[in-house]
């Protein structure tokens, strides 16, 4: 014990170990009254690192070559000692970071996390999830099968339309006229180490952000106006152990989903792992049915749903981009006079619920072919998609907000 | 409590999420493969189907053949099941008997690799196909298919299924397209002329063998998933335990 301690004081006198936990741990106050929807952000995290370390054990196996990658996707699954547990932690952990993101950014919208002061770490949360989009895409194609490689056909093809530089632009991502093996080899790169790099700086500054202007709450009000005689928070409880101890519970309940996924259906009917995937590259034959996984089915529904103007494709990949971008701006968009979904009028209710509908119908209407009534049905969905976000500093104004409490209260 | 009914809601609809993973849909009907991965009499049979009949112009290039001793065979077994010849190694993959050029040349095409042919295709589309063979003498390999049509593949299983031929009705204006089986082949065992059971059975296995080679980490994934969340149940308690001890001063 005295040895430990001793151990510590030469550390301490030489790094800042103690002041840093207490900081950032033991006396970082969390509002006690997080419920179900703040789990999501700890899960995030958790699942960065169950992708950076199982991603290790991948690469060690994994050939970036057009002749060997699928063989060796394959080689990992059959001769690579528990290699297919590695292959589907890593391919179930790229869905799941999805599923969690997801939730973690509604979470903020129902809550109104990104108002201020909390904009700046809203929009490095964005940051996050667009680099999280660029890392999932370019690992979709390590694989190499059919859909790995014409759906990567189809995104960089989609940088072509851009007026004047889109010819040179799609050259300069692919390295090549068309997918190929140089396209592999860039993408391998990027995928594991360039993008990974860039997600765990960002992540490391979104939870320092975070720690500076402390965490929203159900209730949408700052605990920091009801401080004690020390300076604590009067709802606020320490990040260790409570926190901790409650996040573990959340981490446990969703290992037990995320392994009912990995042993019992890991291609989940073919969204986690589609189907036509398992066919090798082929650049000859184009598959009849091109889908993006799912988590992407949203924005590729509303490319497909913008019609094009003197034959080019611009406007609906200018639409698919706003799409993506549009979440930047909500902290200036929302003009409410409270924060949380708790106190918020029959308006905002509705357009978040009308959003949420959109988001998931253009999520399955992503994944199926086009039919004239797909398209119309996308149609509408997108100016939906679109009206959450360009009304609200209208709809948000006038709608009817009941009184927001003093504390916070526990439902 | 009504909290508690709440999170236990919750965790309920998390824990069906992987039984909600809807299935593929496709314009063919397509009969339901009775896949069993627990019967490896079943697979050992199909393996052994697989071997002398698919495997002269179809190669497995992912699958080892002493992979088959995951199900409990011994090499001695593989080797006089598969009717390998004595020096052939138990480590090498499953390799066609027709290299690729000579198959190009004799069905125009070269025929796929079967090794995650269930993965791709899916058990039920397979096990619908291999029964839909007819006799069409306008194709050059005298046959066609109502699953997969025009496919350059030859009814190699004729021998035991037996010659089916297509006969189209017209019935209130729409065409209804049905399959009669003209001669049975050796799999059949009923006195009926349009039985197929024997015939069908034997598919069965050789899909169930398709869908174990696809993914051989099927057999152990079932078994090994319990045990993770039989584990992971207990540290749940255990955890659930400690926040509530931990949080019993919180109000």
């Amino acid at each position: 014990m005295n040895l430990l301690k001793k151990l510590l004081g030469w550390i301490d006198t030489r790094f800042p170990l103690i002041a840093t936990f207490k900081e950032h741990a033991s006396e970082y106050y969390a509002p006690k009254n997080f419920n179900f929807w703040y789990f999501f952000g700890g899960l995030a995290l958790l699942v960065l690192v169950i992708q950076i370390l199982s991603g290790i054990f991948l690469t060690m196996n994994y050939k970036p070559d057009a002749l060997f990658a699928f063989a060796s996707v394959e080689y990992i699954m059959r001769d690579v000692h528990w290699g297919w547990l590695l292959r589907y932690i890593h391919s179930t952990g790229a869905s799941m970071f999805f599923v969690v993101v997801y939730l973690h950014i509604f979470r903020g919208l129902m809550y109104g996390s990104y108002r201020n002061p909390r904009e700046l770490l809203w929009i490095i949360g964005m940051i996050i999830y667009l680099a999280l989009m660029g890392e999932a895409f370019m690992g979709y194609l390590l694989p190499w099968g059919q859909m790995s490689f014409w759906g990567a056909q189809v995104i960089v093809n989609l940088f072509s339309s851009v007026p004047f530089i889109g010819h040179d632009l799609a050259i300069l991502i692919r390295g090549d006229y068309v997918v190929s093996d140089t396209t592999l080899n860039r993408f391998f790169a990027l995928h594991v180490i360039a993008i990974p790099l860039i997600l765990v700086l960002i992540v490391f500054a979104h939870i320092v952000a975070l720690h500076e202007v402390g965490s929203n709450n159900p209730d949408g009000i700052e605990i920091k106006k009801h401080k004690d005689a020390n300076g604590i928070p009067l709802d606020g409880i320490p990040f260790f152990p409570y926190m901790v101890v409650k996040d573990s519970v959340a981490a446990v309940v969703f290992l037990m989903v995320f392994c009912a996924i990995i042993f019992f259906a890991p291609d989940m009917g073919g969204y986690f792992l589609e189907n036509n995937n398992f066919v090798p590259a082929n650049p000859m034959k184009t598959p009849e049915h091109i889908a993006p996984v799912w988590y992407f089915t949203p924005y590729y529904a509303i490319l497909r749903a913008v019609p094009p103007i003197f034959g080019s494709q611009f406007p609906g990949v200018a639409a698919m981009g706003i799409a993506t971008v549009i979440f930047f701006f909500l902290p200036w968009l929302d003009r409410g006079k409270v924060k949380s979904i708790r106190y918020r009028g029959l308006i905002y209710k509705t357009f978040l619920t009308l959003f949420v509908i959109s988001f998931v119908g253009l999520g399955w209407l992503g994944q199926m072919p086009s039919t004239p009534t797909y398209t119309m049905i996308a149609r509408i969905l997108a100016v939906v998609y679109f009206a959450f976000f360009l009304l609200m500093p209208w709809y948000t104004k006038i709608d009817k907000c009941k009184p927001e409490p003093d504390r916070v209260t526990s439902k | 409590m009504k909290a508690i009914n709440k999170k236990l809601w919750i965790l309920l609809l998390l824990l069906t999420a992987p039984v909600m993973a809807l299935a593929n849909e496709s314009n063919v009907h397509l009969d339901k493969a009775p896949v069993n991965l627990k019967n490896t009499a079943s697979i050992q049979r199909g393996a052994i189907l697989f071997a002398s009949r698919c495997l002269a112009c179809h190669s497995a290039s992912y699958m080892r053949y002493n992979r088959l001793m995951d199900l409990g065979m011994t090499e001695a077994q593989i080797k006089k099941g598969l009717e390998l010849p004595e020096d052939v190694k138990l480590g090498t993959i499953m390799q066609a008997v027709m290299d690729t050029n000579s198959a190009k040349l004799a069905f125009g095409i070269a025929p796929p690799d079967l090794s995650v042919i269930a993965r791709s295709r899916s058990a039920d589309w397979l096990y619908t196909y291999m029964r839909t063979f007819y006799v069409d003498t306008s194709h050059p390999s005298g046959w066609n298919n109502t699953t997969f049509p025009d496919v350059a593949m030859p009814f190699v299983l004729a021998d035991l299924q037996g010659t089916q031929t297509l006969q189209v009705e017209n019935k209130n204006g729409h065409e209804v397209k049905r399959l009669v089986l003209e001669s049975p082949g050796s799999m059949c065992t009923a006195k009926s002329a349009i039985c197929t059971d024997g015939y069908d059975a034997a598919i069965a296995d050789l899909i169930n063998y398709l869908v174990f080679m696809s993914d051989p980490s099927a057999i152990v994934r079932y078994n090994l998933g319990y045990f993770v969340l039989g584990f992971l149940f207990v540290l749940l308690v255990l955890v659930y335990a400690l926040k509530k001890e931990i949080w019993k001063d919180i109000h």
